[in-house]
């Protein structure tokens, strides 16, 4: 009894407890996350944005939590119930099972796999079932145009963010997360000769594929200039229309949970992580997480801007952009990089 | 060994039940949706097995854009099931060869590691130990190294096949409006503008 404690129950619960608090502090940071959204699109508009709820609408997200919770969920008489209702359930546990293998500082990921980066694509890649599901199961009009929009543009954009990892992967000669982040603590820079730093990460060496990554990222997390699925001028709010109260709440949490999944998949991959970006003592004594936090942070800044900035595109510029120019510039990429590690023996 | 045992059984069992739902639950969409669960469980053996990266492809391939296009289609499409659903006797026998002919094919591949187990290491590409050559990488040698011609050439059959489905049904419709963003951004105002002076009271 007493072994089997020891080799079953006991990682087990260490599993079970830094699930929770990774989770926990995850949806904490999704709430700020949210606010600073909200906010940062006010400031660019000259608005203030949520100012009434505690000081300068911090709680503002909690309040938002609580009526969500406490209204009433109504499912349309036509709907197909259970798929109604699976539908964001299933979105918001891939949103949030991806997180199991993301490494926050050195050996600081719960599950630390060798195929990493591929169970991050592989899960997200499921990530538009939630999407399409909500769009088929409320059995009205609007939804299922968002729905079959999504599906389109998710899985489009899906093809160059491949390419981008594979180029990326290239590079580093290893599938786990971890690997490509200490692959980056030398890189360009120091083949020019200079110290450890920040030009050492794959952003620089790999700039093209980094600006196709954000963009595309954008497109797969149906974020604005690429939220056509729930485009509110043509389609209401797209396959969200039917759901109100804590099933909406879920979906919406699935979309953040996705956004800064993606934010914290391109600290990984381009910025290096949780590595200092000048490696000089006293920048070496901040911890790790911090560094990738802040990269994260400056990334969803990024996204937040675009949001404020850009106007949105019509359906057919977005698959073009998808198809005819994404497509092939991440592959002529892939072909060159391929070309210069094998040429230069630095793979 | 207990625990990977009971997730075994755990992952069999639903896969099976989910894919007995496939075949019938009356709602089209709801097949392809456990025909999801299936491959899901499929994965999840994979994973059991320590062939990590197969079970992630299968999530990547199958799932992730596949079984979409099935969904996909399965929603565009109005199925009438009463139609489908009468021809099932008709096909049975039919299907129940093809399974026949799966089950026998599965029991001598299977039965044959039973009973020669020496028969697997001599393979041409014996399978590396787990320990020192991470599968991915072991089947990174199989594929681009080993036989990278015989890859190629099935990535070729497979382009080929590409092209051909769209040049036959790739249409060229006259008179529509598209957009050329390269000739939008060729324009200049020189050929876009006519600057016309009109005299009064005359007009064009």
């Amino acid at each position: 009894m007493d072994v089997f404690f020891w080799t079953y129950v006991w990682p087990a619960l260490i599993m079970l407890g830094q699930s929770l608090l990774l989770l926990v502090c995850l949806l904490v940071f999704i709430a700020y996350i949210l606010l600073a959204d909200r906010k940062i699109w006010a400031a660019v508009q000259l608005r203030r944005g949520p100012n009434i709820v505690g000081p300068f609408g911090l709680f503002q997200s909690f309040a938002d939590l609580l009526k969500f919770v406490f209204k009433e969920p109504i499912i349309p008489a036509g709907a197909n119930k259970a798929v109604f209702l699976l539908a964001p359930l299933v979105s918001v546990t891939l949103a949030l099972a991806t997180w199991a293998v993301i490494p926050l500082n050195e050996g600081w990921a719960i599950a630390d796999i060798n195929v990493g980066i591929l169970y991050i694509f592989a899960i997200s890649s499921l990530e538009v079932y939630g999407i399409i599901m909500a769009g088929w199961a409320s059995n009205s009009k609007y939804p299922f145009l968002g729905a079959l929009r999504s599906a389109a543009q998710m899985v489009s954009y899906e093809v160059s963010i491949g390419f981008v990892i594979v180029a990326v992967l290239l590079c580093v000669g290893s599938l786990n997360l971890t690997d490509i982040v200490m692959s980056q603590q030398d890189g360009l820079g120091t083949k020019l000769g200079l110290p450890n730093s920040f030009l050492d990460w794959h952003w620089l060496s790999l700039f093209p594929m980094f600006v196709i990554f954000f963009i595309s990222g954008l497109a797969e997390t149906n974020r604005p200039p690429f939220d056509l699925p729930e485009a509110e001028s043509e389609l209401v709010a797209g396959y969200m229309v039917e759901y109100g109260s804590a099933p909406y709440m879920m979906l919406m949490l699935s979309e953040y949970a996705a956004i800064l999944m993606v934010c914290s998949l391109t600290t990984i991959l381009f910025l290096g992580g949780w590595l200092p970006p000048v490696d000089i003592a006293i920048l070496n004594w901040v911890p790790g997480v911090i560094w990738f936090v802040l990269k994260g942070t400056m990334v969803f800044f990024m996204i937040a801007m675009v949001k404020a900035f850009v106007p949105r595109y019509r359906y057919d510029q977005l698959m073009r952009l998808g198809w005819k120019v994404f497509l092939p510039l991440s592959l002529i990429m892939l072909i060159i990089v391929a070309f210069v590690l094998k040429l230069t023996g630095w793979a | 060994m207990g625990l990977q045992a009971l997730f075994f059984y755990l992952f069999a069992f639903i896969a099976v039940a989910s894919a007995f739902m496939v075949i019938s639950s009356r709602n089209p969409v709801h097949s392809v949706l456990f025909l999801i669960v299936v491959f899901f469980n499929a994965a999840g053996l994979f994973l059991l097995t320590g062939a990590e990266f197969l079970a992630m492809i299968l999530l990547v391939v199958y799932i992730g854009a596949v079984a979409v296009l099935f969904l996909f289609v399965v929603m565009m499409l109005d199925i009438d099931f009463a139609e489908l659903k009468s021809g099932v006797l008709q096909y049975a026998p039919i299907g129940m060869l093809v399974g026949l002919v799966v089950a026998a094919e599965l029991i001598l591949v299977i039965g044959s590691s039973v009973l020669s187990p020496e028969a697997a290491s001599s393979i041409t590409m014996p399978i590396p130990n787990p320990a020192e050559r991470t599968n991915t990488a072991a089947l990174g040698d199989v594929l681009y190294t080993h036989y990278v011609y015989f890859f190629q050439i099935a990535g070729m059959v497979l382009l080929v096949a590409m092209i051909g489905a769209i040049v036959l049904t790739l249409r060229h419709r006259q008179n529509i409006k598209r957009q050329d963003v390269s000739r939008q951004v060729a324009r200049t105002p020189e050929t876009a503008v006519e600057v016309i002076k009109v005299k009064p009271g005359q007009g064009l």
